[in-house]
């Protein structure tokens, strides 16, 4: 005789797993609030050289590129971010080099990599050099993309202060087919009046309407806010000084320059921040803590 | 023609059966809405990098596919000693292995697309939510020519199967995936071998490395899937001058897969 034969019940087993599932998960909790894995102050890129990653990734490159871009995303975000004092922003630039080995036609890593590149310290490796280089390899692979060369313009004039050079790569992106054509006459302007305050202003609100890229845009925004808090810092210093002829001091702090302005409301900059006001000289200053700081160097956009 | 097409039946509803390929698109699936998850690292590269990801699961996926099935085509039916059976009846041996061939081919037609319905899936529901996602990318979301790489992704995997078949006629598992693999590997390393002279002075080394380019399966044509990401035009030429490689090169290697299975003894 032959019966069927009846399957045990499993219900306990699940209940097991799922309750050592929970305390395996509780034992990492504990754990982690105890233990901090040890992260050297510049990791180590096993593959440096792109001809080599372009062969290891077989049909993959584009997949490799990504990765790799991912990873430059994150640590620039990471050390930008990061508690440390010192921002150490070694790997950015061979990180870049290997997303654009890659995939050389990865246009977003040549335009924000040289953004990220370009961007003085804290807030990045201050490198206008490499972020020059990096486009320069762009524009190599793909020689019709005039926005690299409008790029690299733009570092030489907003982080190099080289106005001959910044108009020179002007007007070489206006020269290549399909190019903007509002870089030949920014050519002339740089040429002309480069460094000034409304120059730099048409520069950067020429770039924020012409891209399809939001992360140039918010960039371009950010830019054009540093330039109007400029102006207002000029603005507040002549209202110091003007309190100083009056009183023959300068203001002990914001609310007591208001009340003699006849202000409403004290000045603040345009990411909502409080201007900073040295009470011993009177002169105003963007605060460390905006997030419009730091401000250009004032070598590289003179006063209106 | 209708025995081909029994076997090739025959092999589609096993690799049903096994579960193999569900479980690989499955995980397929799995890996795209992932990668929308990982979108959100990217700095406004979304779009670039779900098409690179998607396309590269569809070519694994597939090629993982072509393999560990194509390699047991032929010798498992060996191994379990069912082979006597199947050429007692109306079968001639190379009806045998084109039935094989053709089964496994739907096999991974079938999957593809399932495959490519889930990506555009994907890429249309991302457009969906963020319409201006397409703004940072040269080419729409669902782009119509994401489907000519896909259609070479499976072409290359026709020339993969067909190296996958070959070797299954002749040694064990175990080997035949290493030699597939192998000349996987190779065919996207080949162009290198055509240049093989402006890095050597010997001549016959580099005579050798000309024949071997062109007897090696060259499998890096195949890939355009950057080309279509970036929205870089791609040849109606290539397609077709590439599409026709394949065919004469997949015949090769079925022709030789059956004159080596008709010769075989199983005694």
């Amino acid at each position: 005789m032959t019966g069927q034969r009846i399957l045990p019940s499993n219900r306990l087993l699940y209940a097991g797993i799922a309750a050592l599932m929970i305390v395996a998960v509780a034992v990492q909790v504990v754990r982690d609030r105890g233990w901090q894995p040890y992260e050297p102050e510049s990791g180590v890129m096993w593959i440096r050289s792109g001809p080599l990653a372009h062969r290891l990734a077989l049909s993959f490159d584009n997949l490799a590129a990504d990765v790799y871009w991912i990873r430059a995303v994150v640590y620039y975000g990471g050390v930008r971010r990061g508690a440390r004092q010192i921002k150490n922003y070694d790997q950015l630039y061979p990180l870049l080099d290997l997303v654009t080995s890659l995939d050389p036609y990865f246009r977003i890593a040549y335009r924000f990599g040289s953004i990220f590149l370009a961007e003085p310290p804290p807030g990045g490796p201050g490198r206008p050099d490499q972020a020059i280089q990096l486009l320069q390899k762009g524009l190599e692979r793909d020689p019709l993309r005039w926005e690299y060369a409008e790029d690299i313009g733009f570092v030489y004039y907003w982080w190099l202060a080289d106005y001959d050079k910044a108009a020179e790569w002007f007007k070489r992106g206006g020269e290549i087919p399909g190019g903007a054509e509002w870089l030949a006459p920014l050519a002339a302007v740089t040429l002309a009046e480069g460094g000034s305050r409304d120059s730099s202003r048409r520069l950067w609100t020429e770039l924020r309407d012409s891209t399809d890229m939001e992360w140039i845009r918010t960039s371009a925004d950010r830019r054009l806010q540093q330039l109007d808090a400029m102006d207002a810092i000029d603005e507040l210093n002549k209202n110091t000084q003007q309190f100083i002829a009056r009183r023959g001091r300068p203001p002990a702090n914001w609310r007591e320059l208001a009340a003699d302005m006849g202000w409403r409301a004290m000045p603040i900059d345009p990411s909502g921040s409080t201007y900073a006001l040295d009470p011993a000289t009177g002169r105003v200053s963007l605060s460390r803590t905006s997030g419009l700081w730091p401000l250009p160097d004032e070598r590289s956009v003179r006063g209106r | 023609m209708r025995a081909i097409a029994l076997v090739a039946g025959a092999v589609f509803r096993e690799s049903v059966r096994d579960r193999v390929p569900y479980s690989m698109v499955v995980f397929a699936v799995l890996l795209m809405a992932a990668s929308y998850l990982i979108s959100q690292m990217t700095a406004g590269q979304d779009l670039k990098i779900v098409k690179d990801l998607g396309l590269a699961a569809i070519a694994i996926f597939g090629l993982l596919i072509a393999v560990f099935i194509g390699i047991g085509l032929v010798s498992k039916e060996v191994e379990r000693k069912s082979i006597y059976g199947l050429l007692s009846k109306p079968i001639s041996r190379p009806q045998f292995i084109l039935g094989k061939f053709a089964g496994l081919m739907l096999t991974l037609l079938v999957n593809i697309a399932a495959m490519s319905v889930a990506f555009y899936g994907v890429l249309w529901l991302m457009q969906l939510v963020n319409p201006g996602v397409e703004l940072a990318a040269r080419a729409p979301a669902t782009d119509p020519r994401l489907l000519i790489a896909i259609g070479l992704i499976l072409v290359e995997l026709a020339v993969v199967t067909a190296l996958a078949v070959f070797f299954s006629t002749f040694s064990s598992p175990l080997l035949a995936t290493l030699m597939t693999i192998g000349l996987w590997v190779a065919g996207h390393f080949n162009a290198d071998l055509r240049h093989f002279e402006k890095v050597i002075d010997n001549d016959a080394i580099a005579w050798l490395a000309r024949v071997l380019y062109y007897v090696l399966p060259n499998l890096a044509p195949f890939d355009i899937k950057a080309e279509v990401v970036h929205g870089l035009p791609v040849t109606l030429r290539h397609v077709v001058l590439t599409v026709a490689y394949a065919v004469v090169y997949t015949g090769v290697l079925l022709t030789a897969a059956v004159a080596v299975f008709r010769r075989r003894d199983f005694k």
